[in-house]
């Protein structure tokens, strides 16, 4: 049950060794760089430090309650990443698939649009454009 | 009262810095951001668009209207893109 912010990649298999242990289900959602232009050379996520990882343990206490789930992990980094590469992962443990499924998928709604990281692409030109919210992450949060 | 005003990604580049000590007599966020609109050329193009805008007081999110009275530290910035 913990949530990290951090800049370093990280190791989806370490992360899950001794997670959830007793746990009957076991779901991963892990968030990549992608370059929908063509044009882009990475992502550079800013947050607010002082609030992020409380934010974020916020949101795994509030969905371990709601899904009575055995584990939770996320993992959330900022700075500049690659085309390719892991930004982020949840990991959500329950005693049967549903809960952990869902579980994920409230995590990562909530994760879209309330937890403080602002993403900007950085072009192969040097170009620096912030990624404007998508409504549908403001949508995503009404199914809750 | 002195607060600590932080500003986070297009806030923070058209206020020019991350953060800064303001003294005011705000009794809401609404009216702080009035306040540091009116201070500065860089301030009123970062409060252009209310609707846009997101705030936190004291590292925890609200809205414009929260009150001020007992915080130390609000920040502003634009809708999240996390994950």
């Amino acid at each position: 049950m913990t949530a990290r912010v951090q800049t370093a990649p990280f190791d989806l298999a370490a992360e899950l060794r001794d997670f959830g242990a007793g746990a009957g289900a076991v779901v991963t959602f892990t968030g990549l760089v992608r370059d929908d232009t063509g044009q882009m050379a990475a992502l550079e996520i800013e947050h607010y430090p002082e609030m992020t990882e409380r934010a974020l343990s916020d949101f795994g206490a509030a969905a371990a309650q709601r899904f009575d789930l055995a584990d939770w992990r996320i993992v959330h980094r900022h700075g500049r990443i690659e085309i390719g590469d892991q930004i982020m992962m949840v990991a959500t443990a329950a005693r049967h698939r549903r809960a952990a499924f869902d579980a994920a998928g409230y995590l990562m709604d909530w994760l879209k649009s309330r937890a403080p990281f602002w993403k900007r692409e950085i072009a192969r030109d040097g170009s620096a454009t912030w990624v404007q919210a998508k409504a549908g992450d403001e949508d995503a949060l009404s199914r809750w | 009262m002195a607060l600590e005003v932080l500003y986070f990604a297009w806030l923070r580049e058209r206020v020019g810095h991350p953060r800064e000590t303001v003294t005011t007599d705000a009794a809401t966020v609404r009216d702080l951001v009035a306040q540091l609109a009116a201070s500065t050329p860089g301030h009123a193009a970062a409060f252009d668009d209310l609707a846009t805008l997101r705030c936190a007081v004291d590292q925890k999110l609200t809205d414009l209207d929260a009150p001020l009275s007992g915080a130390r530290e609000v920040a502003f910035f634009p809708p999240m893109t996390g994950g």
